[in-house]
């Protein structure tokens, strides 16, 4: 994008006075035409902007574009490092490691991954939980879920299992089983598919460069 | 009484008719709203309570869609009262307008009995259209939508159809036929699916951003611009000016506003200071409504035909610029956003912004029509229980508003700041005193709510029944 906020919103508020201004010659600023013209030529500006930013952001927000990261990212080490000129973390995407012992291909990651989506939509993960800071409040933001320290800390080795995708495909097929704290997930009924599914979505979805939130993830200890 | 008023003939319109459906039912789910929020408070007392069986989802859920869609009818329900009023005719298409609003009563009833007893789906389309569709507030199966859209439409279809054939086109009908395209198309916006989950995110807040702090504000900006000439007689030159001033300062801020809620889901950095800079500016067209209203109010000396709908017109305008400017400035610069984002900081301003916008618009509506559904008309208005519903819905919501700002504070500086937000971070910010502290508080100011709700449903019931004192309107 050729221009900063700055200069999109000092435009937008101008073009929308001086139209406004201009088509409003010979009223009084108190007559309601005044306001009308107002009305119609400021909601036009802003929708004519929102409308050309959103070509903009879908073409910056395409998997692989940059931001949000490619399918295959499943296959690779994922990590937070931080950003000294940013001020902020930014996901790095390591080597390969291959998901649940296996390098899928960019259909199949795909897929996977869209799999998981309708299972997070379908089980209605976000009235309890958080995905990239939206939804309800009873439970763990998501956004950063693949990156938590407990996975190797503690539900590897409560569940006696060597990898975090198979820590955590187990513990969510028996979170009543294992709770942490006062508050359980309930036993949604993962099939091993939709299991292996979510823990791809969360995955892929642990390295979409989010502007730092949530701040300092797992930085404390 | 004043001129708007005494347009309103003996005998109601059709469309009145059908208004009295819409508010009755929009009454009865906030009953089923209230309800389901007192299960989720205990449920943050004691989250053993019908665990795996009413889980918390399947409560919030019906919760937070019950709310939009008693207060989309209760607006609705507001136009179809006022659009024969405004255009001295009869609704055209009222047999299709009560028709579509059976079938939507009808498929209201099958949603709430999927979503509580069918719950959650296995990962595929076919439940996202037949089941939920897993997207909070727009949780309606795809079918449903559908069934959104056409309601929407026939509404559409009935406010043109009623402004041609009234050969009349006056400022209200103008913005209020620009709002509702405005309002039906956003819809659709919400209605795909894609694996992708920051467009996903980003298009699901064209529905909900833009719905509540956009076209549902201007929504009532017209509706609440009825009232205020059928309760005070301002007269309808000022009401318009004031009406296009707040669309040209709500959509001039809000629009772009959107930009609040793109500053943390994968959308590129230029939205954090867009989002900042329109979202800070928002709460211009609120002062504007609470300088209107206070204005009108004042320059009639409280004289009205209608004590408790003009009681609610006056909360509304402050609970609007309180809950809704003052709560979400509050969180909305991107430097505290970042910490506060995804906390109960928002539920707290969640509460306070439909309760004072949306809630006290519905209840001022309701009031109106209450008055004109009886068989003798009482002027004015008025009652011995109605101040003790309207004092303590008021009073019970600010608590439930303090007790989520507080544990909302506390997760902010705990979960987010302090350790990161991590599972251990979460678990160590609600087991904090200063968050389970609130639990309790919470869940009492909820039966207390719950309680002025049976008052004010019994005050509807009874209100303007027994005219002891009361004058009679002029018209009867
Ligand atoms: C009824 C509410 C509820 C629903 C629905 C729910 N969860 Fe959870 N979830 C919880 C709770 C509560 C915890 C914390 C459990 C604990 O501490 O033992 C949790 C914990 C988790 C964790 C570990 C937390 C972390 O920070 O890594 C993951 C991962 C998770 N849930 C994923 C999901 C997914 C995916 C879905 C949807 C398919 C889902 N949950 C649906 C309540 C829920
Ligand atoms: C009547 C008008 C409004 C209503 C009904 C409303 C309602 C809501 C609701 C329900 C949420 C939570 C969304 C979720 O579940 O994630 C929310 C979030 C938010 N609102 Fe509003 N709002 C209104 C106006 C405003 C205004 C005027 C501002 C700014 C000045 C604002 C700023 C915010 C911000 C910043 C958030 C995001 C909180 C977060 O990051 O988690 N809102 N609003
Ligand atoms: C009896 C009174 C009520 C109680 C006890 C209550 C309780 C709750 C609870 C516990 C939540 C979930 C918060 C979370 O995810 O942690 C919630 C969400 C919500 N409630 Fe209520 N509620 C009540 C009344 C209302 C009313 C009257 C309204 C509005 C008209 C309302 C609007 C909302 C909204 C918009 C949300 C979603 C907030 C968000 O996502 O930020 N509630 N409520
Ligand atoms: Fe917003």
């Amino acid at each position: 994008m050729d221009y900063s906020w700055i200069q999109i919103s000092v435009a937008a508020v101008f073009l929308s006075v001086v139209i406004t201004l201009v088509l409003s010659r010979g009223y009084g600023w108190l007559s309601p035409t005044f306001w009308r013209n107002a009305a119609v030529v400021s909601s036009m500006i802003m929708l004519f902007i929102l409308m050309w930013l959103t070509f903009d952001t879908t073409e910056k927000i395409r998997p692989g574009a940059g931001r949000v990261p490619t399918w295959t990212v499943i296959n690779h080490q994922i990590g937070l490092k931080w950003d000294g000129e940013k001020r902020r973390q930014v996901p790095v995407v390591g080597e390969q490691t291959g998901f649940f012992g296996k390098v899928y291909s960019p259909d199949e990651a795909f897929a996977l991954i869209n799999k998981g989506k309708m299972t997070l939509q379908g089980r209605n993960c976000m009235e309890c939980h958080q995905i990239l800071g939206n939804g309800a409040y009873y439970a763990p933001d998501l956004t950063r879920a693949w990156l938590d320290p407990w996975w190797e800390e503690r539900i590897m080795p409560a569940l006696g299992v060597a990898s975090r995708e198979e820590a955590m495909k187990t513990w969510l097929q028996h979170p009543d089983k294992y709770p942490q704290g006062r508050r359980r997930m309930p036993n949604l009924h993962f099939s091993d598919e939709e299991a292996v599914a979510l823990v791809a979505f969360l995955k892929w979805m642990s390295a979409i460069d989010t502007n730092g939130f949530p701040p300092r993830f797992g930085v404390a200890q | 009484m004043n001129a708007f008023a005494l347009r309103q003939p003996k005998e109601l319109f059709e469309s009145q008719k059908l208004a009295l459906w819409y508010f009755a039912v929009a009454v009865l789910l906030f009953g089923v709203q209230i309800i389901f929020g007192l299960l989720m408070a205990y449920q943050y007392i004691d989250p053993e309570f019908l665990y795996g069986k009413l889980s918390f989802m399947t409560n919030r859920t019906l919760h937070v869609n019950a709310m939009i869609v008693w207060l989309l009818v209760g607006l609705m329900g507001g136009v179809y009262w006022f659009l024969p009023l405004e255009t001295g005719r009869e609704v055209v298409g009222i047999k299709l307008a009560k028709f579509i609003w059976w079938v939507i009563v009808a498929g209201v009833g099958v949603v709430v009995l999927v979503y509580a007893f069918v719950q959650v789906g296995p990962g595929n389309a076919y439940t996202l259209w037949f089941i939920n569709e897993g997207r909070e507030y727009v949780e309606a199966p795809r079918w449903a939508d559908f069934a959104i859209v056409a309601w929407v439409a026939i509404f559409l279809f009935n406010v043109i159809a009623t402004t041609l054939a009234a050969r009349r086109i006056t400022g209200l009908l103008g913005v209020l036929i620009f709002d509702l395209v405005a309002l039906g198309a956003l819809y659709t916006a919400g209605m795909h699916y894609t694996v992708n989950v920051t467009m996903d995110q980003y298009l699901w807040w064209w529905v909900v951003h833009l719905w509540v702090e956009a076209t549902w504000e201007v929504l009532v900006g017209v509706v609440m611009g009825w009232s205020l000439m059928y309760l005070l007689g301002t007269p309808r030159k000022l009401i318009e000016t004031w009406l296009f001033l707040e669309v040209a300062l709500v959509f001039g801020t809000g629009i772009l506003g959107l930009g609040h809620h793109y500053f943390w889901i994968g959308t590129p950095e230029y939205w954090i200071g867009l989002g900042g800079f329109f979202s800070a500016l928002e709460p211009l067209p609120l002062v504007a409504m609470v300088v209107h209203a206070v204005y009108d109010s004042g320059a009639h000396r409280l004289h009205t035909v209608n004590r408790p709908a003009l009681f609610w017109a006056i909360a509304q305008a402050f609970g609007n610029f309180i809950g809704a400017g003052v709560w979400g400035f509050m969180q909305t610069l991107p430097q505290i956003n970042m910490y506060s984002h995804g906390t109960q900081l928002a539920a707290a301003h969640g509460h306070f912004s439909f309760f004072g916008a949306y809630v006290g618009t519905v209840l001022t509506l309701v009031y109106i029509a209450v008055q004109n559904a009886r068989k003798r008309v009482v002027v004015p208005l008025d009652s011995r229980l109605w101040p003790w519903a309207y004092g303590f819905l008021i009073f019970s919501i600010i608590g439930v508003v303090a007790s989520f700002t507080i544990s909302g504070f506390a997760q902010t500086m705990i979960e987010r700041a302090e350790l990161g937000s991590t599972w251990n971070a979460y678990i160590t910010s609600y087991t904090h005193p200063w968050y389970t502290n609130t639990h309790w508080w919470r869940f009492w100011m909820g039966m207390l709510f719950l309680g002025a709700y049976v008052a004010l449903v019994w005050d509807l019931l009874t209100i303007g029944r027994k005219p002891a004192a009361a004058v009679e309107a002029a018209h009867d």
